[in-house]
This record gives C-alpha cells, structure tokens and sequence, in this order.
C-alpha cells in the first residue's frame, strides 16, 4: 500500500514498507524474554542524565524541531470529539507550521506523521486529509482498556482498516503481562496483526499498568516477536504515560530485536511530551540509542496533541529573536 | 549547515558554553595569581603558565612557591588554629555554611573555569563536581554543628597540610578543607600546578565568607612545593595523587608523628555477571572510563564480564563507545572532553602502544585537530599477566577479561596491588550482596559506578592508601584523642644470677599456627627476676616471622566468622585467664620487681570482655545518601595485624591489642614485650585451652629493635602497630611504605593501658568499606 503521492511534501509520514521491510515476526522465543533484565535504578540514571549530555541549539534546534513535527501524531482521543474538531485537526497536520516561519528558514512544506482518531473518525479524517500522504492512524481493540470481547477487538481492527486507517494502534491485555503468560500475550498480538493486513500496527503497552521496566522490556520483546510494526508506550489515559526510562526500556528491546533479526520495529512514546525541549530530549535518546535511521516518522513518532503548539512557539523564537504568544499560531 | 540540510542529517550541532564570565574574573585578577596567605594574596612571582588543554592557551600566570611562602602559610595557619578551633563547632559550622552558600552563588563560574582549566566536560563540571563540592561543605557545616555533641573524646589535629591532585580539582580541595576546617584545623593547601585556578577562586570565596585569616592558606607550584608542606611544620598530611608519590611521603614522614591519609591509585575492577541488565552495565562503563577522561582513580578501567555473555557485552560496548562524543570541553554536547597535560596524553599513548596483547578498539569518534585528546578506547581478551592489567593507566582505556564463576570474579578482581573501589552487576540479590564484601575495596557499588557523596567515605585499601573521606569515617583523619602523651622511656630487662626459681626447667616456646614453636635461629635469652632465673625465650628471627605471618595470613577463615562465635572465644580466653589469675600476677610480678601484677591480670580479663562485648556490636552504618538505594558502611577487619605489644605492661599491652583486633576478625603476630615475655609464653598455653583456631594469634619473643623490620615490611602484613618503648617508629613507618600498611606507631610516647581504650584498637583494627546498592523495581 503506497501512499506516497507525487505532490506530497517532502519528507512526510513515509509508511515502514517504503524504505524497511515489515517486521514478520518471529516464533515466540521465551528463553530470551524471560532473559531479559531492566535494572531500574541504572535506567532512571541514564534517563535522568541524559539532558544534560545532549543539547542542541540554534539552527540545529530549529532543524530538529522540525524534525519533531514530522514525527508527531497529532491526536484527539475525546469523547466529544466531532467532524468539526477532526477537521480542523486533520488541517493543522497538514500545515502545522506557519508558511511564514518555514520561508524563513528556507523549508519546503512539512506536515505532521499522522492524525490519530478513534475509529468513527477515521473516514472524516481520511477525507480531510486526501492527497496529503498523511495517514490516518486509528486507537482499536477495546482502547483504552482493551477488556472488551476478543472478537469484537478484532472485528474492530478490521473495520478501522476498511473504513481507511492505514495505522492500527492496538493496546494489549495488561493482565497477559501481570501474570506472565506471554504465550497469550504472543497470540494476542500476533492476532491482532493479522487483522490488520496491510495497515501498520502499534502495539501500545500501557507502560503505566505493567507493574516494572523488566515487563516493559519483556512486553515489548513479545510484541515485536508477534509482528508488531511499532510498539508505543501509552494510551494517554494511563496515570503514567510516556517517561524517559520506558522509552529507554523500550528502545533498547527494539536494538536487541535489530540486532538478532535485522527488522527496524518503530517506537512511539505516547501521553506527557508536551514541551519542545523534551521532544529534544527524545530525539537524542533515540539518536545514541538507535542511531539515525530511527530518526524518520517510518520509525519513530510522537504521540501527542500539545507539543506541536510549544514546538511553534519555539521556532518563532528562532526566527523572531522574540519569545512567542500560544495565540499567534494556529490552533489544531 | 541550513536548516534543510541539518534537517535531513540530524546532527549535532556545538552547543558552547559562555567563557566570558571566566575570562572576565581571570582578567580581573590580572591573569597572574600568587599565593593566599594569611587571608590576602601574594604578589605574584616566578612561577608557570597555566593552560587550557583543549587548546593550549595560556589561562593566568600562577606563582611557583619558594620554602618562605611555604614557611608564611604553614606560620599563619598554626597563629590561625587555636583561635579556629575555640571558636567551637557552631561558630565554625556558620563559616562552613557560607562557603557552601557561595559556591552554589558562583556554581558556573567554578565550573566553567574548572573545565578550561582541566579539560573536563562543562556538563561533569556543572552537575557533578561543583555539585558535589558544595554538598561536602554543607555536610561539613553539620559536622562541624555536632563536633561538641557527637565526639566529645575529640579535637583537632592542628595544621594540616594538604595536597591533591589535577583530576577533580575543586572537588578534591572540598574533600579535604571541609571536613579539616570542621574538626577545628587549618590547613595549607596546595593544588596541582596543571589545574590550580578553581582553588584560587576558592581563596576568593573563603574571603567573601569573611573566613579568618589563617585558617585556610593556599600555595602554588608542582611536586617540590608539596615537599616543602611534606617536611614543614604541619600536623597532618593529607595527599591524593599517585601510589608513588604517596609512597614517597610515607617514607618521609615516618616517625615525625605527623598524621597521614593517602588516597592513591586503583585499578578497580568492574565485573558483569551474565544475569545483568546488559545494556545499563555498558552505560556504567561510560561513566565509570569515559568519565572525566578515564582520569579519575576509582575509574572502572579492569572490566571482568562472565564468560557466558562476553562476546555479546564486547560487541555492544564497542557499538556504544562509537557513539561517544568527544570534543570541546565547554560544548555541553560531548562525552569526553580533554586530558589534562600533553604530558599526560604521552603516558596514556605509550602504555598502550607498549601493549602487544589482546585486541585493540578505538571509538570510531571524531577527534579534533588540536588540543589534548585520547579516543576511548578498549582493550579486550587481556591476561592477569598482562601489564595493562594491574598498572593504572590514568586516561580513557579500558582493558577487560572473563571469569567462569564468581569465585574467580572475586580472585581476578582481587589479583591487584590496589584495593580502591569495585563494581558489580547483577540482577541477583545474594549474588551481589555475596560478592561485594569479598572485594578487596574501600568502596563498591552494586549496579551502578562512580557514585559519590559527603555523607559515605571513600578511600582505599591496600595500595591505594589509607584514611576516609566523607561520612563520620572520614572525621578520624581530622581529629585525634583529646589529651597529651608523655614521652616513654625504654624499659629494660632486669638483670640477675642465681639459680633457676622453677625447680624443673620449663622451656618457654613461640606460639606459631596454633603450635609451640622452637626459634629459627636457635638462640634464646634469659629472663630474670629479682629472685633469680625465671626461664628463657627464644629469640625471633625474620624467619620467624615469615612463618607467623603465613600462619596469619592462612587464617582467613577466621575473619568470615560471626561476631558472635569471635566474642564467645574471647570469654573463653578471659575465663581461662581468671581461673589462672594468681598465677599470671606472680609471673607479672616476678618479671617486673613490681606488685600490680594483680591489677594488670584482672585489667586484662576485662579488656577480653570489653572485646568480647564489642565483638558483634561495633557496628557499621547505613549511609544517608542523596539516592534511592543505601551506602552501607562495612566495617571490615584490616587483615594480618603485627603489633609490637607493650614493654611495660607484659600481660596487658598484649591482650588490650590482641583482643579488638581478633573481636574485629583480624589475625594477628603478636611481638612480646621484650623485657618481660613470659607472660606472653604463659599465654598461649589460654589459647590453647580457649578455643582460638590455629593462626589467629600469634607470638613471638625477641628484640624488637629486630623484628620491626621484617614485620613492618612483610608484604603480607596489613598493618603495624607498635607500643614497644624501644624508639622504632621511623623505621616502621618508613618500611610500612612497601605496601602502604596502616600504621600505628607510639612515637616514643606513653600509652595508658590501666584505661580501657577499646575504641581506639577497634577504630584501627577496621576499615570502612562502603557499598553502594540502589535499588528500585
């Protein structure tokens, strides 16, 4: 399924089959997952040091913002969410910064990764967002909870895909991971994946609910294993969503997972960033972690409804010399 | 770059930290510094540039120290002290919290000019060592608040000399004024001609406190201005640096009674086993290394990984060290920054290449074109035999090797000269908290690396030096016993004829690995008594001791005993020595023409109880450290002990030694009082009837003048003490340098042994070993 279009701005959301081979999952290795080790301790150090290791400024700053914005999932996952609201969401991915501020920066047109919608919104937003190559990417399988009949979690997949979702964003049974039993967790996934066909699936563990780094890491082993294309962190509705040891956690099973398979698996951190200097952050994590290749919305994407707003403020600052007002950019 | 470009490569862009606010304040000073002395600056004089080794610019011109300078500061800081020290705890604690104050007001500036000056990041400068040298004087202030209240036995040494080194500059100057000045001393300090301008703003800082003049004096210049402070009028020496040169001031202050610490070099090992969070291990070899440069002397730099997992541990930590940035010091983007000197960066580069074994990597990281730079560097499949795995290296290069079990972790680990610090990673509780005792180390830390704090000691054992800084340890190297020492005159043997008192003949013997032993040489002596021949003893040669030491050192499984079984044999003894009380004082009494014999026999049984007592109870502490996760204060015991055991008290000099140090779970080579050692001899026959496995204690009899030597150089021997009236502690602490022994000499002055001083053996008879364990799930 190629979505790239030859009007498309530069450099938007690419899906992972452009450039990376899927992730075809794996037979369920369980020596390996219950191998796995997260000392927490050691990886809230790392994440606690990070931002003072790394800094990036000036053009670079700008750059990286920009950077940033592509690899947003601008999302609304509202119970009063209506035609309206996705509409104007689905305009501001399309343009999410003001033409006058990417002049000045000598910057072809960007847009964001992807809109990411509950299901009923799905063909508002593919409507709204034709001829973009934006993708519309759609929370299923129960979401938030995911605790709804298996059957209908998987029908549900399967109606996203027909109403236009490329991206399926699928949580997992929590309770697979707080009793251990990582075959059915391993089957979950693998049936979710299935459903999806062509359309990409985030695995979302909901980190918040797994207890412990070491099932974070175990977790994600096993999705990747399943198939999953991207494993993210958080419903956004969890009362801890995405921090910077999770994504260490994470980000280091994606490596392990590279470096047994050659498959890229994406991450996305979900629910929390909300400042530009945190997405900086972010992205020097992922850079030292994984390396630059990561560093493209095929393979890393935020989950996020507030940060494109301070990222704009941010970049006026850059072009403007002058701090910046939340009302002067366009809300989305 | 444009910001398309850079949007398509996602670099890293400089990211440079301002140097105008340190330049300015270095300007303001004229770019020439002289000393501070007595509260004010010296004109400069003659002296040495100070460069940026990242660049090779001149700083500021700092003044070479000449002896007067030495002489004006050392005089100042003893017109200074008795003032300092009766304006009491609270009074110093104010001045302490000032300091501490200002230099958190003035934190970039330190840390900037800490970063041109050394070569270190700008990031370790501003979130670790100025951090860390602020939280050492506001602990100090509290230390300093509790003095009266916590130590009331104690006072201040006097004038410290003090002497560090170029790695952590500000840092280690925090380490040594703070808990000094805390405990009522003063001090001379001097930093390392290669990075002395943080100290210089220090003196500025100190001003700004309205610190009294005196109280602290810093002087500038290389090795030979410490020498000066070495042999001036001062009361303590406080030195980190190099083994050698710490070596070299054992020797030169040996016998001068001056008080020492050294805090030397390590080559601390960093062991992985295949149960560890992998990754977050690699991470801790970043910091343990990477960290300043690899120059720093706890730095992780032996790597031991269990077998099992090594090839995939190698395989990622060259992936990680690849991504290392290395680079201006003062760009807060970059891991590793400058070596100090070219100096410096020549010996990192000659140890390596003079290295043939093993495999070579190097980062595959950018190196500037100019300035002071060493890429990380791993050198991997290394043997023990290999040179690059005992010497320290002192710069970014890690050397590594395998073990199969953690038996062989702990013997590879501990197959070093050194003994300064450990890691250990495993995922295992019992695994950890098994291993990190057996490491020979002053400091571990279980799943993390480089870990410091005021509030837990560091230090080393073995060659890595004595003493402890930080924690309610580390105040024992500022302070002393309140009360004077009389000089002690030698005690001789007294003469006689006559017949034998014993109608039969008994034949005094050594005690040696639990049995009665003949003389080496084969010579004995008489011991006479008022009333005639009391018997004779052997006299101990070298070889004597050579095999006392080895029956010593044999008898480690004493020291991994319950404090509990230790007290137990210690009432055995004492109650053995009661049932034979009246014997002991008639012997105590014949020898020395005296009538205490009673006294000292009863004082005795008392001081075996007072051990006994102690002997599960002299606890360690449970740090309060700014981690989740505990530094546990171990006291361990120090190992083989030799102690020259008292002339005039015969029975009691030897059991209130003896005691603490077995109660602590040290074995021991107890040397006679030389004039009366049949109370000695008499006393094995306790030993033997008590219990105390073969090894633990042994004597000796002999001429002390003859056996310091052999005792206090035995490499095998962890510490010496010596209570012998015979003047000898120069020589003992001068041969104590071989392996940096702890000492504990008399200097020719008395001991009270009718006071129970168990506290004092039981201090001397450990060493702190704290440990690191965060923890968290």
């Amino acid at each position: 399924m190629d979505t790239q279009s030859s009007e498309s701005p530069v450099r938007t959301a690419h899906l992972p089959q452009v450039t990376e081979p899927r992730n075809p999952g794996m037979e369920l290795d369980l020596d390996w997952v219950r191998a796995v080790q997260a000392n927490t301790s050691a990886i809230e150090r790392r994440a606690a040091t990070l931002p003072g290791r790394r800094s990036v400024k000036k053009e670079y700053q700008a750059a990286w913002l920009l950077k940033a914005i592509t690899m947003i999932d601008l999302t609304t996952l509202s119970g009063d969410d209506t035609v309206g609201r996705v509409r104007r969401l689905c305009a501001k991915a399309r343009q999410p910064v003001a033409p006058s501020v990417l002049q000045t920066l000598e910057m072809p047109p960007i847009t964001t990764g992807a809109v990411c919608v509950y299901h009923d919104m799905i063909e508002t937003a593919v409507n709204a967002l034709k001829g973009t190559g934006i993708p519309v990417a759609a929370v299923s399988t129960g979401f938030p909870a995911g605790l709804s009949p298996f059957h209908l979690r998987v029908a549900e997949i399967e109606e996203s895909v027909k109403a236009g979702a490329e991206e399926i964003d699928i949580v997992i049974s929590r309770r697979h991971v707080l009793s251990g039993d990582w075959q059915a967790l391993y089957e979950e996934m693998k049936a979710f994946r299935v459903a999806c066909g062509d359309a990409h699936v985030k695995a979302i563990l909901a980190t918040g609910e797994l207890g412990s780094l070491r099932n974070v890491a175990r977790a994600s082993l096993v999705c990747m294993m399943a198939g999953a294309d991207f494993i993210k962190t958080s419903t956004g509705k969890e009362n801890v969503n995405a921090t910077l040891p999770v994504s260490l956690v994470m980000i280091r099973a994606i490596r392990d997972y590279y470096d047994r398979t050659g498959y890229r698996v994406g991450y996305k951190p979900a629910g929390g960033i909300s400042k530009a200097k945190d997405a900086l952050v972010y992205l020097s994590l992922i850079k030292d972690e994984l390396g630059d290749r990561w560093l493209e919305p095929d393979l890393f994407r935020f989950g996020a409804s507030s940060l494109l707003g301070d990222i704009e403020r941010q970049l006026e600052h850059y072009v403007t010399g002058t701090y910046s007002a939340g009302y002067r950019h366009s809300m989305g | 770059m444009t910001v398309k470009e850079i949007f398509e490569t996602m670099d890293y862009g400089p990211a440079p930290e301002s140097v105008a606010e340190a330049l300015a304040w270095l300007v303001d000073q004229g770019d020439k510094f002289g000393h501070y002395i007595d509260g004010a600056f010296t004109k400069p004089g003659k002296g040495f540039d100070s460069r940026n080794p990242a660049n090779g610019e001149v700083l500021a011109k700092l003044t070479q120290a000449k002896q007067a300078d030495v002489d004006a500061a050392v005089g100042a800081a003893r017109q200074a002290q008795p003032k300092w020290e009766k304006l009491g705890g609270a009074g110093r604690a104010r001045y302490l919290y000032a300091i501490a104050r200002l230099l958190q007001k003035h934190s970039r500036l330190f840390a900037v000019l800490e970063s041109m000056d050394n070569g270190k990041p700008i990031r370790e400068s501003r979130d670790i060592d100025i951090p860390l040298a602020q939280r050492h004087f506001y602990y100090h202030a509290g230390m300093a608040q509790l003095m009266e209240s916590e130590l009331p036995d104690t006072q201040a040494l006097g004038v410290c000399g003090q002497i560090i080194p170029w790695n952590f500059p500000l840092l280690m100057l925090a380490w040594k004024i703070a808990p000094a000045l805390a405990m009522g001393n003063t001090v001379v300090l001097k930093p390392a001609e290669y990075t002395s301008l943080t100290a210089l703003l220090f003196a500025d800082i100190c001003s700004q406190a309205g610190l009294p003049k005196g109280v602290v004096n810093i002087v500038t210049g290389d090795g030979a201005v410490g020498e000066m402070i070495v042999n001036a009028d001062v009361d303590k020496i406080a030195f980190t640096g190099s083994t050698v040169v710490g070596r070299r001031i054992r020797e030169a202050t040996a016998g001068s009674g001056k008080a020492l610490t050294l805090e030397l070099g390590g080559k601390s090992a960093y062991i992985v086993f295949d149960d560890a969070d992998i990754d977050s291990a690699i991470e801790g070899l970043v910091d343990a290394i990477w960290f300043n440069q690899g120059q720093v002397c706890c730095a992780g730099s032996r790597l031991l990984v269990q077998e099992g997992i090594a090839d995939r541990f190698h395989e990622k930590l060259r992936a990680r060290m690849d991504g290392l940035r290395i680079g201006d010091p003062l760009d807060k983007c970059i891991d590793v920054g400058a070596v100090v000197d070219p100096v410096q960066l020549q010996t990192i580069k000659g140890m390596v290449e003079s290295n043939t074994a093993g495999h070579v990597h190097q980062a595959a990281c950018q190196l500037p074109e100019n300035g002071c730079y060493y890429p990380p560097t791993l050198i991997s499949g290394l043997e023990t035999s290999d040179p690059l795995m005992q010497e320290e290296i002192f710069g970014p290069v890690l050397v590594s090797s395998t073990f199969r079990t953690p038996a062989e972790a702990v013997e590879l680990a501990n197959n070093t000269r050194y003994g300064l610090a450990a890691t250990v990673w495993t995922e295992n509780v019992n695994l950890a908290l098994d291993i990190a005792p057996k490491l020979v180390a002053g400091v571990v830390w279980v799943n993390a690396t480089n870990l410091f704090d005021a509030a837990a000691g560091f230090g080393g054992v073995r060659e890595s030096g004595f003493g402890r800084e930080g924690g309610w340890e580390g105040l024992a190297a500022y302070t002393k016993p309140k009360g004077k020492a009389k000089p002690l005159s030698k005690v001789d043997a007294s003469m006689g004829e006559g017949a034998p008192v014993d109608p039969i003949d008994r034949t005094a013997k050594m005690y040696v690995g639990g049995k009665q032993a003949r003389p080496d040489g084969g010579y004995s002596k008489p011991v006479w008594g008022k009333s005639g021949l009391l018997g004779h003893v052997g006299l101990a040669n070298r070889k004597d001791v050579r095999n006392a030491v080895e029956a010593a050192a044999g008898a480690k499984g004493w020291s991994r005993t319950t404090g509990h079984l230790r007290a137990q044999i210690l009432y055995y003894i004492g109650e053995n020595l009661s049932a034979r009380a009246d014997e002991f004082a008639a012997r105590i009494d014949a020898m020395t023409g005296k009538k205490d014999g009673v006294k000292e026999v009863e004082a005795s049984i008392q001081r075996l109880f007072t051990a006994a007592a102690w002997a599960d109870k002299y606890d360690g502490q449970v740090h309060g450290v700014p981690i989740r996760g505990v530094a546990i204060a171990m006291k361990e015991p120090v190992g083989v002990i030799g102690a020259l055991c008292a002339d005039e008290a015969p029975l009691l000099g030897l059991v209130s030694a003896m005691a603490p140090a077995i109660a602590m779970g040290n074995r021991t080579v107890l040397v006679s009082s030389e004039p009366y050692p049949l109370a000695a001899t008499d006393f094995y026959q306790i030993l033997e009837t008590s219990d105390v496995p073969a090894g633990v204690v042994n004597i000796l009899t002999g001429s002390h003048a003859e056996l310091a030597k052999p005792l206090a150089s035995h490499l095998n021997v962890d510490a010496v003490w010596s209570f012998s009236s015979t003047d000898l502690s120069k020589e003992i602490e001068a041969v104590s340098a071989g392996n940096l022994k702890r000492t504990w000499v008399n200097n020719a002055t008395t001991f009270d042994w009718s006071m129970d001083q168990s506290r004092r053996f039981l201090q001397a008879a450990t060493e702190v070993k704290n440990i690191w364990v965060p923890y968290g799930e």
